[in-house]
């Protein structure tokens, strides 16, 4: 129906991305009468959205007509911006910035640098760079979810990880249920995604390459591929921000500082032995 | 002879002592309780003992040794704590009493488990999984747990509180008579007057984080 009224692409556009702007406010406005208060952070992130999304479709036009190399700074600035949207999720672990950097930039980086070394992932610009950031904003998401589910795991089990501690256990010991159940509970959507993929949903990706005229099969089984990327470097992501965050929530002394309504080491002259 | 000592223990969060210039001995094979009022600081005390907080001012000498040269994990070990509630671990009986020496490299063998159970009156109940315990069963299990470490001194923080009449009554008998048999060195904190006369010779009375008295039990629950 909207093709009818603007004829010109861009005008299409910004009354195609209109609409779902309505739809989105809908839904926050449905949210606000249940007392769901989304309406701030839903308003900053469609404009932060929007504004980010032009900006980067108009440097990449340029980028993408640059030297292979460009990839290496994008996909580091991109893992830097994930890593703060996805550390700024956690609330009361200080330094959870840097977890989710060292996090999504060993699980990313070392899965995209890898695959395009074996040729899985190709090195143009034009492959790189949308297959990496896929491949960073899943594991943004993925180290998000950890970080927070452990967090929340570990204020309401306290007196658990207190007993462990008071047994003479250490301190990664008393915690592991948490990290655990949080590396596990972060990979479900991922695992999800594996299998629902082509049943329930068919994506983006397949449906470019079909387009474009690729072989229908090849076009099938490299989507396969993207998303087991995926799920590797979430996983990887994953395990290295827990294993970082778990120290971030002990004392030197090996006391636990995470606790229900603290949020940051508390002791004001605190000694380790 | 002095097993424990704290001298001028403190510690101050955001400004507020929760304990506060605190100085006392605790001879070995004793039994002091610790009361006072909602608030006073006494798990706040009892908490810097095996190091669960850290203090802010003072010291801990564990037998004539400063805390600070003890290892936090040996130190937990060597004075084991009780908590209110019991948080055992997901897993059977046997399971939650072999968690600490196995923390230690160590296996707990079956006549000490067998022996532990039967000093806290259960007796056949190592493979009972956690979940299907009593809450004066949990709390039993709790204390054994801590035991099998074999701590030097044992620290209480109300073991009884979360119990009924009835659990309490069970618990606190257990209690001394482990207490007695073991000739361990105990402080354990009391809402009930009446528990720290029946468990105790001495007792020290905190308030807002101080220590107000110190001496015969009579003498502080009778104040």
């Amino acid at each position: 129906m909207l093709n009818e009224f603007f004829k010109d692409q861009l005008w299409l556009g910004v009354a195609q991305a209109a609409v779902t702007v309505v739809l989105a406010v809908a839904v926050t406005l449905v949210g606000r009468w249940w007392k769901i208060h989304l309406e701030k952070e839903v308003g900053i992130a469609l404009v932060r959205g929007i504004v980010q999304i032009v900006i980067v479709a108009l440097v990449l036009v340029v980028l993408l007509k640059g030297p292979e190399l460009v990839a290496v700074p994008v996909l580091i600035g991109m893992i830097i911006t994930a890593s703060v949207i996805a550390g700024r999720r956690v609330k009361g672990i200080a330094g959870s910035i840097w977890v989710s950097f060292y996090g999504i930039g060993f699980g990313a980086g070392l899965v995209i640098l890898l695959m395009v070394l074996v040729g899985v992932i190709d090195a143009a610009l034009t492959s790189v760079i949308p297959v990496g950031s896929m491949l960073i904003a899943n594991s943004m998401n993925t180290c998000a979810q950890a970080l927070e589910r452990f967090a929340s795991d570990l204020r309401s089990h306290t007196g658990q990880v207190e007993a462990g501690l008071a047994l003479g256990a250490a301190p990664d010991e008393c915690v592991k249920p948490y990290t655990q159940s949080a590396v596990h509970s972060s990979l479900i959507p991922r695992i999800d995604q594996l299998s629902s993929l082509g049943i329930v949903w068919i994506p983006g990706l397949m449906s470019g390459m079909l387009v474009a005229g690729a072989d229908p099969v090849y076009a099938a089984v490299y989507q396969f591929a993207v998303i087991t990327m995926m799920f590797a470097s979430s996983g990887l992501t994953s395990v290295v921000s827990v294993l970082l965050v778990q120290r971030r929530v002990f004392s030197p002394a090996q006391q636990l500082l995470l606790r229900p309504g603290n949020s940051v080491p508390s002791v004001k002259k605190g000694r380790a032995a | 002879m002095v097993i424990l000592e704290t001298v001028h223990l403190g510690r101050e969060v955001d400004t507020k002592k929760l304990v506060n210039d605190i100085s006392i001995q605790v001879e070995r094979g004793e039994t002091l309780s610790i009361v006072g009022p909602s608030g006073a600081g006494k798990s706040s005390f009892l908490r810097l003992l095996n190091r669960l907080d850290e203090p802010t001012t003072g010291t801990l000498l564990l037998n004539g040794t400063d805390y600070k040269t003890i290892s936090p994990r040996d130190l937990r070990r060597r004075i084991g704590m009780v908590l209110q509630a019991p948080y055992l671990f997901p897993g059977t009986v046997a399971d939650n009493l072999r968690f600490g020496p196995l923390q230690q490299g160590k296996e707990l063998e079956d006549t000490r488990l067998r022996h532990l159970l039967t000093q806290v009156g259960l007796d056949g109940y190592a493979d009972r999984d956690i979940s299907r315990l009593s809450g004066g069963e949990a709390q039993r299990v709790s204390l054994a747990r801590t035991l099998a470490n074999s701590p030097e001194v044992l620290l209480l923080d109300e073991p009884t509180s979360a119990l009924d009449r009835t659990a309490e009554g069970e618990v606190e008998k257990l209690l001394g008579e482990i207490i007695a048999a073991e000739g361990l060195t105990c402080l354990i904190i009391t809402h009930n007057p009446a528990q720290a006369l029946r468990l105790s010779k001495r007792s020290m009375l905190l308030e807002a984080g101080q220590l107000v008295k110190i001496g015969p039990v009579e003498e502080i629950v009778h104040a």
